[in-house]
């Protein structure tokens, strides 16, 4: 049984939803990237998704594209950031482990290379946010090769048919965007997914997890009453973590702490 | 989508999930235009009466006279400026098929900026124009320009804070605006169909020049050469020469500083292929596949990727690509305005500059003058050594 699974199946049992966490590695810098990367499962996520940080992030909004850049500033390289989750694997075997990354930081040691360096550093999924299912087959069959799961997009736009091939093809899980855009920490957010959802569902999709502008936990409420096995938050931890890089690691665990104590109100 | 949007092993369309329902529908919407009379007829008319096409093949008098004859072809006269109001006019057009009332477009010079702001104006579409903040200091004239037409200029201050910078932010905007908006990408670079629709919309150039050169020489000419920055005004010319065998098609890139430094927007010599903007092609990056900033004289070749089908032309043989450095451009700049009278873009100079380095006795050369360079004067008068 994979990782996810082990964790979804953990918390059906539990009636909780999943939430994950998402960090760019290596913000503000390695060290520190390591302590908060900690704090997250200590914070109580059940997932934790990492960005690899890349020169040109189209998908993201302004706070994690500052992550990535302050993550360069500090000359990270892909070799660093695999070396880093190679560690957290040890410290913490069970906890699921995602990379969200760009096709160009893919290609440039082969795909083979980059998803063998992600298996071998206890890694369970990849997504790239700028290949969608047009595009997957050549990523996917890679990922799959070195036993990583690739983890496939479905938005509400996205048409049945190809929601159908992202079921087949997804390994881990489903990403599902809750809104159109690019990533970022909004006010508001609405989900009108429905369709989507059972589409998805019809076809046996790995289970649906949201992202995009998840950043209060009555947005993880309202993603797990639509129909989400979990949220993903990311830009409202980078923001915690940009605001006090020294002293990130404990608002990092207070914030999470109480994103997670949502998922379980939500099933309740 | 219909088609795979492959040229070899490069293009492809890599965006985000949320934005290929978009490129679905651009694609189906260029598709049918292709085949629709009515669709077409307007184009031409726009392109005659509005743009002024066709535009002349002048010969030179003065430079190559006593070897080579070379011959310009005069984008440069083209409304607007430069070549870019060609494929900008098709693509408005489809815009309003569509029922898009917004266009957004990245510029690097300008020129496309300026081609994007006229149609805007022309049609009654509100337009945003992403701008590096650096071109935007360099570039001031276009940026009045555009905003002269109603166009909103917004700088860009991420990465380099030129033309790579500037699509990564119209890629975002439209990731969140598709459902209005249109996003009017300027080259033959970014995701399927942009590649093929922007060059079928600049086929116009190469099919104008084959048949005026033919009406000249009677004969077609030993090489056509254009700049290629994104690489559209070259695919424009090539494309209708092609099929020819006998005709070398030779493509300038920005050697800007030289070669052997990192300050150039040579992508397919100094490049490796990646993905970048949507697209499968040559990137200019460093070992990990971190996009490297570009260095070039010429804001509109200052650009660390190229479009798919130059790399495929590259990697096939059929098209040659070589360098031209800062200096080598000035110099060309210079000696076609002091020898011919027409003062061209500093990207087209790169060109001029190439066929003058191989222009041989009895040889027929045809030069795309893709751009006119009055948004050039300020810094050619300062790289000129002009005191005002």
């Amino acid at each position: 049984m994979s990782r996810y699974q082990g964790m979804f199946e953990r918390l059906r049992e539990r009636g909780e939803g999943a939430f994950g966490a998402f960090v760019m590695l290596g913000d503000p810098d390695l060290a520190t990237s390591a302590a908060i990367l900690d704090s997250l499962v200590e914070g109580g996520a059940d997932m934790i998704e990492v960005g690899i940080p890349f020169s040109d992030p189209v998908a993201d909004g302004p706070v994690i594209q500052a992550a990535a850049d302050r993550a360069l500033a500090q000359g990270v390289t892909p070799p660093d950031c695999f070396a880093l989750l190679k560690s957290f694997r040890a410290r913490h075997p069970d906890t699921p482990v995602g990379i969200l990354t760009y096709a160009n930081l893919v290609l440039a040691p082969g795909r083979s290379a980059f998803y063998r360096a992600s298996a071998e550093a206890g890694v369970d999924s990849v997504l790239v946010a700028d290949v969608p299912l047009f595009e997957a087959g050549p990523f996917a069959a890679a990922a799959q090769d070195s036993g990583v799961e690739p983890v496939l997009i479905a938005a509400s736009n996205t048409p049945d048919k190809t929601l159908q091939r992202v079921a087949e093809l997804g390994g881990g899980y489903t990403y599902c965007v809750a809104r159109a855009g690019v990533t970022g920490a909004g006010e508001k957010v609405s989900f009108d997914h429905a369709g989507m959802l059972a589409i998805l569902k019809q076809h046996d999709a790995p289970p649906p997890i949201f992202g995009f502008g998840i950043s209060q936990p009555d947005h993880v409420r309202s993603a797990l009453d639509a129909g989400a096995a979990g949220v993903i938050s990311g830009s409202a931890i980078i923001r915690l973590i940009a605001a006090d890089p020294g002293n990130a690691a404990p608002a990092v665990r207070d914030f999470v702490a109480s994103m997670k104590a949502a998922t379980v109100l939500a099933m309740a | 989508m219909l088609m795979q949007g492959r040229f070899g092993a490069f293009g492809g369309a890599y965006v985000p999930e949320i934005l290929m329902p978009a490129l679905e529908e651009l694609e189906a919407a260029f598709l049918a235009a292709q085949e629709d009379s009515t669709f077409q007829a307007e184009l031409a008319e726009l392109l005659a009466k509005y743009a002024g096409r066709p535009t002349p093949l002048t010969r030179c008098r003065n430079l190559g006279s006593d070897k080579a004859r070379i011959y310009l072809k005069r984008e440069d006269l083209l409304h607007g400026g430069a070549h870019k109001t060609n494929q900008v006019l098709g693509q408005a057009l489809l815009a309003r098929k569509m029922g898009k009332a917004r266009i957004i477009a990245e510029t690097g010079a300008g020129q496309h900026g300026v081609a994007t702001a006229l149609a805007g104006a022309l049609f009654g579409l509100e337009t945003r124009i992403y701008m590096g903040a650096h071109d935007v200091e360099r570039q001031q004239l276009n940026v009045f320009r555009m905003q002269l037409m109603g166009a909103e200029v917004v700088p860009v201050e991420s990465g380099g804070r030129t033309l790579k910078d500037a699509v990564n932010e119209a890629l975002r905007d439209w990731t969140a605006s598709f459902g209005n908006t249109h996003y009017l990408l300027g080259t033959v670079a970014g995701p399927h169909p942009f590649p093929l629709m922007v060059r079928e919309f600049q086929r116009v150039i190469g099919l104008e020049a084959r048949a005026q050169i033919l009406e000249e020489e009677g004969r077609l000419p030993d090489a056509v050469v254009a700049c290629v920055g994104g690489g559209s005004n070259a695919m424009g010319m090539f494309s209708d020469f092609v099929d020819d065998a006998e005709v070398k098609l030779i493509g300038v890139e920005a050697a800007g500083r030289g070669l052997d430094g990192a300050e150039h927007g040579a992508t397919l010599l100094r490049g490796r292929p990646g993905i970048l903007h949507g697209a499968e092609t040559y990137v200019l990056q460093d070992e990990h596949g971190q996009i490297a900033d570009s260095w070039s004289v010429s804001a509109g070749l200052d650009y660390p990727a190229v479009g798919p089908e130059h790399a495929h032309l590259k990697d096939s043989g059929r098209a040659e690509y070589v360098g031209c450095t800062d200096q080598e451009a000035l110099d060309a700049f210079a000696l076609l305005a002091r020898s011919e009278g027409i003062i061209c873009a500093f990207e087209s100079a790169h060109a001029l500059a190439h066929a003058l380095k191989i222009a041989r006795e009895g040889s027929v050369l045809v030069v795309n003058l893709s751009g006119r360079g009055d948004k050039d004067m300020v810094q050619a008068q300062r790289l000129l050594g002009f005191q005002q």
